[in-house]
């Protein structure tokens, strides 16, 4: 296949309907070649269904899907160069570790020794050579995990897709699986389409990612770009913690607005486009963009009082309400800079907020 | 099957060993009275010397064995040769069980896959619906299958009817009506445990190898079948045992000429004309036969297992 375009995929109007029920609205987005994308949304908002079709076990119901400039929609799974590691792995049981990870070889037409040698060699990029004769039952789910992606890996697919491959892991091995599959995609370049619901296994991997829900995508960027300047109420509020305040718009003026929230506190922020005067919409402040003082500083600052401090390891997490006004999260690092920040219950303080700490959101 | 029931569990404590004991009498009791004593006075009886009226008189013999096995001539005094009356009524048996097991495959195993693959609410359904005709005694539906079948009978009209034979296609009294017969006692038999091996089935697996380029016959063939060949393999063994000693078939739709061992057997315990000896000694050759078949897919298992 010649490659026309630079985009690995392309997905294009993309609409898919089970009866009444929309579960992909309209979704078109574009995947680079040798690109990590994510897919990330809570659970039934299409992702998965997303990814499906792109593997070929779900048609689309209008749109088409492209790989490599190529329609590829019409054709079998079978058909697209294109290979799945499975949430739950979906080894073949019967068969030893060799023989799962030669299969997709010799399906292609190689000889049995052939795949064999290829099936060998990428057990060993995964580590996992010792294990080549044992059946899929006598390994740990970490070691199945591997399994599946040299699996998947072996046929050298123009695209891997992932669905949710990570989540039946335990934590410490999802962290350190993490940084092996962004490592093995480099090394690959490979386009990795991963899917996931865990926003920061999505920001720690991916060089862009789609967040999604209700069958749409709600923005698309890499990962400092979602996380510090989200679109709208749906992304602040998905990925990771965040303060959501409703504010009105009091007016805009060379690109900053003027806001007041409910107490008669005032604040500015940066303008969006599309949030005019007048307007009541939320704004996100993030806890760890906010620190607290004895005496306002020169920036935005607000009054509030101290109701509890939380210990969580690295974080001490400040829960304040403001006067009249809605409560508050302020997160400071459990350093001796951080906990300088942090006061008794019941004192009164001011919550200052860094540069770009607070954000207008659309709903 | 004793030995399901006795080995419960490898307890290294000796605290439940009396409650044990009582716990498991009922089955040891069952399996006593409904499986061994049975087969113990059988193999009592095939070693006792005939009584011309039907019954044994009580006096070691081989004799029943060697009626089925050696050919004495006319007058019973000539020095043994291989009698091979028997011998051909037990080949054409398992020839005719095989064709009937393959037939109940065939059409078994593609109901079996329909069926497991409907929505869960709808699976019972179509399982209550295979089970019906077992609701009806055997025989009647073995009547009503000669029926069925006979020359004068509703498929030979139809054929006739629209032209597509002009006379009348003789079915009954041919081999091909015994396993047309045993495969419609037995089919659920089949189906049965291969749907719950399909049922059973984890289709991420179809999915994992058509995504790995296997065409869907290739899928069919090393992913789906050897993944629920268990349940292929329970559904062989439940129609081909019970069709081996069949009679009721043989007897009705095979007619005379395409006689089975369970008729051998039958005849032998009927009227007057019975030899309970004979009769008993055939059911062990048959009882063993079945006992090396099931040892050979027991052990096939156990190595596919390792």
């Amino acid at each position: 296949m010649t490659s026309k375009t630079n985009d690995a995929i392309e997905v294009r109007n993309a609409v898919k309907r089970y009866g009444d029920f929309t579960a992909l609205k309209k979704v078109s987005l574009t995947i680079s070649d040798n690109e990590f994308f994510t897919l990330l949304g809570p659970s039934g908002c299409g992702k998965t269904t997303l990814l499906r079709m792109i593997a070929g076990f779900e048609d689309v119901t209008e749109g088409g899907i492209f790989l490599f400039g190529e329609e590829i929609e019409g054709l079998p799974p079978h058909k697209r160069p294109i290979n799945t590691v499975f949430q739950n792995y979906a080894l073949f049981p019967h068969m030893n570790v060799l023989d799962n990870v030669g299969f997709g070889l010799e399906m292609l037409g190689k000889s049995k020794s052939e795949a064999r040698a290829r099936a060998g060699e990428v057990l060993e990029m995964v580590q996992l050579t010792q294990f080549s004769a044992r059946k899929p039952s006598q390994l740990s789910g970490g070691q199945q995990q591997r399994v599946a992606l040299a699996r998947a890996l072996a046929p050298r697919p123009k695209v891997l897709l992932l669905d949710e491959p990570l989540s039946a892991l335990d934590l410490k091995l999802r962290k350190a699986m993490q940084i092996e599959l962004k490592h093995l995609q480099k090394e690959t370049g490979i386009t990795f389409i991963f899917v996931t619901h865990d926003q920061e296994e999505a920001l720690t991997m991916s060089d862009r990612v789609a967040v999604m829900s209700a069958g749409e995508v709600q923005q698309l960027g890499d990962a400092r770009e979602i996380y510090e300047r989200p679109r709208n109420m749906f992304v602040a509020d998905f990925i990771g913690e965040t303060n959501l305040i409703e504010v009105t718009v009091d007016r805009i003026d060379a690109g900053r607005a003027a806001c007041h929230l409910g107490g008669g506190h005032r604040l500015t922020c940066d303008a969006v486009d599309g949030i005019g005067a007048g307007a009541s919409v939320h704004m996100s402040l993030r806890p760890e963009r906010l620190f607290l003082s004895s005496a306002p500083t020169e920036g935005e600052s607000l009054k509030a009082r101290v109701r509890e401090n939380i210990f969580i390891g690295t974080d001490i997490s400040t829960i304040l309400d403001l006067d009249d006004g809605p409560e508050f999260r302020v997160r400071a690092s459990n350093s001796s800079r951080g906990t300088s920040r942090v006061f008794e219950p019941g004192t009164e303080v001011f919550v200052n907020m860094e540069q770009g700490a607070a954000r207008l959101l659309m709903d | 099957m004793a030995g399901g029931a006795a080995t419960g569990g490898s307890s290294t404590s000796d605290t439940y060993a009396e409650a044990r004991t009582w716990l498991l009498l009922p089955a040891w009791v069952t399996l006593g009275i409904l499986v061994l004593a049975p087969v113990a006075i059988m193999l009592v009886y095939s070693f006792l010397t005939k009584e011309f009226r039907g019954g044994v008189i009580w006096e070691f013999s081989l004799g029943a064995y060697d009626q089925f096995f050696c050919s004495r001539g006319l007058f019973g005094d000539e020095p043994c040769s291989i009698e091979w009356t028997y011998i051909q009524i037990f080949w054409r048996s398992i020839w005719q069980a095989g064709a009937a097991t393959l037939l109940s495959l065939v059409i078994g195993f593609p109901t079996a896959y329909f069926i497991a693959t409907r929505p869960p609410r709808q699976r019972t359904l179509w399982v209550f619906l295979v089970t019906i005709p077992y609701w009806v005694n055997l025989l009647i539906r073995t009547v009503s299958m000669k029926f069925l079948l006979r020359d004068e009978g509703p498929l030979n009209d139809f054929l006739t009817g629209i032209g597509l034979l002009n006379e009348p296609l003789a079915i009954v009294n041919t081999n091909f009506a015994v396993q047309l017969g045993l495969f419609y006692s037995y089919l659920p038999f089949m189906v049965l445990p291969i749907y719950a091996a399909v049922e059973r089935y984890n289709f991420a697996l179809s999915e994992a190898a058509s995504d790995l380029y296997a065409p869907r016959w290739t899928v069919l063939r090393r992913i789906l079948l050897p993944s629920v060949k268990p349940g292929i393999v329970a559904g062989c063994i439940l129609v081909f045992v019970p069709s081996l000693g069949s009679f009721l078939a043989p007897d009705l739709l095979g007619g005379a000429r395409n006689f089975m061992i369970g008729s051998l057997i039958e005849e032998q315990f009927k009227g007057n004309a019975g030899n309970w000896p004979f009769g008993a000694a055939a059911s062990m050759i048959l009882l063993t036969m079945v006992l090396i078949i099931l040892l050979i897919f027991a052990r096939q298992q156990a190595k596919a297992e390792s």
